[in-house]
C-alpha cells in the first residue's frame, strides 16, 4: 500500500540532461528535419484554409513539433496511437507522407480518410495511427480498450492516448483511467498540455492544475516533461513506454509546450495577452532552440539548416500539389464505407430516389464541363 | 424441436459463440459473479473464466468506449447494458465513435461489438427505469439496431450480431425472458436488415417489434377466433435497417395497417414506419396508418397509472377496429 502511494504520488519534472555528442548526429537531423516538416506543413494547412482548400474545422500543431517528434521517436512498429483533433503532425511523424494527409485536408479521396474524415479525423491503419477524434475525451475510453486487446491478445505495444490538458476535466477521462489500472494495461495518457482549452486555461477548468498528478486516485504515476524539448519527450516517453508493455502499468505524461496561434485556424487568440503570445513565441520555440543546440554542439552547420528548409518547403509544395491534383470521392461512392459487413436494405426507397436525383445532377456538370 | 425460454436462447448463444471464437469476450456490470441482473450470463463465468466473462466497474462510458476500442483491434466484445436507461450515459461512445469509425475512417476501422440491453418493462419501475430508446439509435447511420421478439430469432440474431463485423445494438426485454418457443439446435443465424411476417392475414397489418410483436400476436390469435378478423402481423426485427418491402408488401395485401411500440408516439420507431407506408403505399391505403403507443409521460410509479402509460392489447384491439370501420370484415 505504501509503495502504491508514493509511486502514485512521485512526479517530479524531471530535468533530462542530453549530452548531443552522445546521440546519433544522423537521428538528431531527423528530428529536426520531422520537426520543420511539421511547422511548415500547418504554417501552410492554415494558408490553404483562408484560401479555403480546406473546410471545417482546422486545429493546428504549432508549437508542439518537439512534442509529436519526441513521441514518435520513442515508439515501435508495434505501438498504437490514438489522438484528439489536433493530429496532423502525429500521422506525419509517424511516417505517412504529408500528401495524403493534405489531401485529407482537401477532402480527397486520396487522402488519408478517403476524404470522409477530414482535419480531425485522420487514420492510417498500417503505421497503428487509430485516429483523430473531434469529441474532446472521445479517444480516451478507445485507447483503453486498444491496450486491453493488446493485453488479451498476448500481443506486444503499447497505446498512446493523446489527449489536450482539457480532457482530464471530463469523465470518460477517468472511467478510462480506472480501467486502465484495474486491468494493468500497456497504455500511456499523453496530455499535451498547452495551457489552453479553447479559451479556458488550465487553472481556470482544473481544480488539480498539475495534471501529472490526475492519475493519482487511480494509483497511475505521471510525471511532467517539457514539450518543447524533443530529447526530453524522447527519453520520458522510452522509459514509461517499457515500464507500460513490460510491466502493465499505464502512466500520465503531463507535456507542456507552447500554443502558437488560437485554438484554431480562425480564432483570434483574443483571450490571451498579445505581447506574452508573442514572446511565448520566441522563448518556447522547440524549433530554434534545437536548431542552436545543434548548431552549437556542430552536428550541423548553417548549410543544413538552410538546405532543409528548402527541402522542407518543396515537400510541402509538393503535398499540396499532390492534394490540389487528387480527385474528390466520387458521388457513387456516398454510402461505400457504410457499414463493413453489408446488409439488406441500408437505402430506402425514397432515398434511393433522392441519390439518384443528386447523381444525375453530378453527371449533368460532369458533361456540361 | 427443442421449447426453450428467450432467456435461455441468449444464454446458449452467448455461450456458442464464447466456444468457438476465442476473440468474443462478454463485458458488463455484474454479469460474472452476479451471473447478470437478469441471469441472462448465467453459468458463463463459471464455464469460461474472468478473461471471457468480464465484470466491469459502473461506468457504462468508459466500457462501452474500451469495448469499441478493443473491437477495433480484432476482438468480438458483447457488451450487456443493464437497461437501455443507463446507455445514455454512453451515448457519445455509441453513436459519435462505434457508429462512425468505418465510415468516417475511409473503411480502414471496423467495430465487430454487440451491446445487448433489454428496453422498455412493465411493472412499476418509474420513470426512469422503463424506457425505450432503440428509436434514439435506430435514428443513426453507421450501426445495426435488432429486436427479436421470439426465442428463435433471439438466438438466430444474436449469432448474426457476434459474426457481423459492425456495431450492433441488440435490443431485448424483461417481460419477453420468460416467453417460449422452438429453437432448432444447430448453427443458423436470422439475417439483420429483414423483417419477417410472423403471421399471414388478410383485413389488417399489425406491425410491431420486441415484446409489441408478442402482444400483436396474441391480439391476432383473439380477433380471428372470437370476431372472425384475419390480421397479418409484420415483425420489424431490424430497425436499422429498416426492412421496408417487407411492411410495404403487406399493406399491399391488407390495405390497412396498425402499428403497436412500446415507446412514446411522438418521434417513435412508428412515426417512421407510417411516413414509409405513406411514401410507398398510399395508392394501397384504405384507411389512415394508426399508432398504439405509450403515453407521453415520464412514467409514473403508482401501479394503475404506470399500467396506463403502457400500450396494451385492448389499445390494439380498438386500434384495429377503428382501421377496420367501414369494411366490409365489420359490416359483416
Amino acid at each position: 500500500m505504501a509503495k502504491a502511494t508514493s509511486e502514485a504520488g512521485k512526479g517530479v519534472a524531471e530535468i533530462e540532461g542530453h549530452d548531443l555528442s552522445a546521440e546519433d548526429p544522423l537521428i538528431l537531423k531527423h528530428y529536426y528535419h520531422q520537426m520543420l516538416l511539421i511547422r511548415r506543413f500547418e504554417e501552410r494547412a492554415s494558408e490553404m484554409y483562408t484560401k479555403a482548400k480546406i473546410g471545417g474545422y482546422c486545429h493546428l500543431n504549432l508549437g508542439e513539433e518537439a512534442t509529436i517528434v519526441g513521441l514518435t521517436a520513442a515508439l515501435t512498429d508495434d505501438d498504437y496511437i490514438y489522438t484528439n483533433y489536433r493530429e496532423h503532425g502525429y500521422v506525419i511523424a509517424r511516417g505517412v507522407a504529408p500528401g495524403p494527409v493534405m489531401a485529407e485536408l482537401f477532402g480527397r479521396e486520396t487522402g488519408t480518410s478517403g476524404g470522409r474524415g477530414g482535419s480531425m479525423h485522420l487514420f492510417d491503419a498500417r503505421s497503428h495511427f487509430m485516429g483523430g477524434y473531434g469529441i474532446v475525451g472521445g479517444q480516451v475510453p478507445l485507447a483503453t480498450g486498444a491496450a486491453y486487446a493488446l493485453k488479451y491478445q498476448g500481443k506486444p505495444g503499447v497505446v498512446i492516448c493523446q489527449v489536450g490538458d482539457a480532457t482530464t476535466n471530463i469523465g470518460p477521462w477517468y472511467e478510462s483511467l480506472n480501467l486502465a489500472k484495474l486491468h494493468q494495461l500497456p497504455i500511456l495518457y499523453f496530455i499535451v498540455n498547452n495551457g489552453f482549452g479553447m479559451g479556458t486555461s488550465v487553472k481556470e477548468g482544473s481544480s488539480e492544475p498539475d495534471l501529472w498528478k490526475k492519475g493519482s486516485s487511480f494509483r497511475i504515476h505521471g510525471e511532467q516533461v517539457d514539450g518543447s524539448d524533443v530529447l526530453a519527450v524522447r527519453d520520458a516517453t522510452k522509459r514509461l513506454r517499457a515500464k507500460a508493455e513490460r510491466d502493465g502499468e499505464p502512466a500520465i505524461m503531463d507535456v507542456v509546450s507552447f500554443r502558437f496561434r488560437g485554438h484554431s485556424v480562425i480564432d483570434p487568440d483574443r483571450y490571451r495577452n498579445a505581447d506574452e503570445v508573442k514572446r511565448g513565441r520566441v522563448e518556447h520555440d522547440p524549433l530554434t532552440h534545437f536548431a542552436r543546440r545543434l548548431l552549437e554542439a556542430k552536428i550541423v552547420d548553417d548549410a543544413y539548416i538552410r538546405d532543409t528548409a528548402d527541402k522542407v518547403e518543396h515537400e510541402v509544395q509538393e503535398a499540396i500539389d499532390f492534394a490540389d491534383q487528387s480527385r474528390p470521392p466520387a458521388m457513387k461512392d456516398l454510402y461505400k464505407y457504410m457499414y463493413a459487413t453489408d446488409v439488406p436494405n441500408t437505402i430506402s426507397e425514397a432515398e434511393q430516389e433522392m441519390f439518384q436525383a443528386r447523381l444525375d445532377v453530378e453527371e449533368g456538370e460532369g458533361k456540361r464541363s | 424441436m427443442p421449447v426453450i425460454t428467450y432467456r435461455q436462447a441468449l444464454n446458449d448463444t452467448l455461450s456458442e459463440e464464447l466456444a468457438r471464437d476465442p476473440n468474443v469476450v462478454l463485458m458488463g456490470e455484474e454479469i460474472g459473479k452476479f451471473e447478470g441482473s437478469y441471469k441472462v450470463t448465467a453459468g458463463l463465468l463459471a464455464k469460461y473464466g474472468p478473461k471471457r466473462v468480464v465484470d466491469t466497474p459502473i461506468a457504462e462510458m468508459g466500457f462501452i468506449g474500451l469495448a469499441a476500442g478493443a473491437a477495433m483491434l480484432g476482438l468480438r466484445p458483447v457488451v450487456e447494458v443493464m437497461t437501455i436507461n443507463f446507455i445514455l450515459m454512453a451515448v457519445d461512445q455509441v453513436v459519435n465513435h462505434a457508429s462512425k469509425i468505418h465510415y468516417m475512417f475511409g473503411g480502414q476501422a471496423r467495430v465487430p461489438m454487440v451491446i445487448r440491453t433489454p428496453s422498455g418493462g412493465i411493472g412499476q419501475l418509474g420513470a426512469t427505469h422503463s424506457q425505450s430508446f432503440e428509436n434514439w439509435f435506430a435514428y443513426c447511420p453507421g450501426i445495426k439496431v435488432v429486436a427479436p421478439s421470439t426465442p428463435y430469432d433471439a438466438k438466430g440474431l444474436l449469432r448474426a450480431s457476434i459474426r457481423d463485423d459492425d456495431p450492433v445494438l441488440f435490443i431485448e426485454s424483461l417481460p419477453l425472458y420468460d416467453t417460449k418457443g422452438e429453437v432448432p439446435e444447430g448453427d443458423y443465424t436470422v439475417p439483420i436488415g429483414v423483417a419477417e411476417v410472423k403471421r399471414e392475414g388478410t383485413d389488417v397489418t399489425v406491425i410491431g417489434y420486441s415484446r409489441m410483436t408478442f402482444v400483436a400476436m396474441q391480439v391476432a390469435e383473439k380477433l380471428a377466433k372470437d370476431e372472425g378478423i384475419s390480421v397479418e402481423v409484420v415483425d420489424l426485427r431490424s430497425l436499422r435497417p429498416l426492412d421496408r418491402p417487407t411492411i410495404i408488401n403487406s399493406i399491399k395485401k391488407t390495405n390497412r395497417a396498425v402499428i403497436i411500440e412500446e415507446d412514446w408516439r411522438s418521434y417513435g420507431i412508428g412515426a417512421e414506419v407510417a411516413a414509409t407506408i405513406q411514401e410507398e403505399a398510399f395508392d394501397y391505403l384504405d384507411a389512415p396508418v394508426l399508432r398504439v403507443a405509450g403515453l407521453e409521460v415520464p412514467l409514473p410509479y403508482a401501479e394503475q397509472l404506470s399500467k396506463a402509460s403502457k400500450p396494451s392489447a385492448p389499445d390494439l384491439v380498438d386500434a384495429i377496429h377503428k382501421v377496420l370501420r367501414g369494411s366490409k370484415r365489420l359490416i359483416a
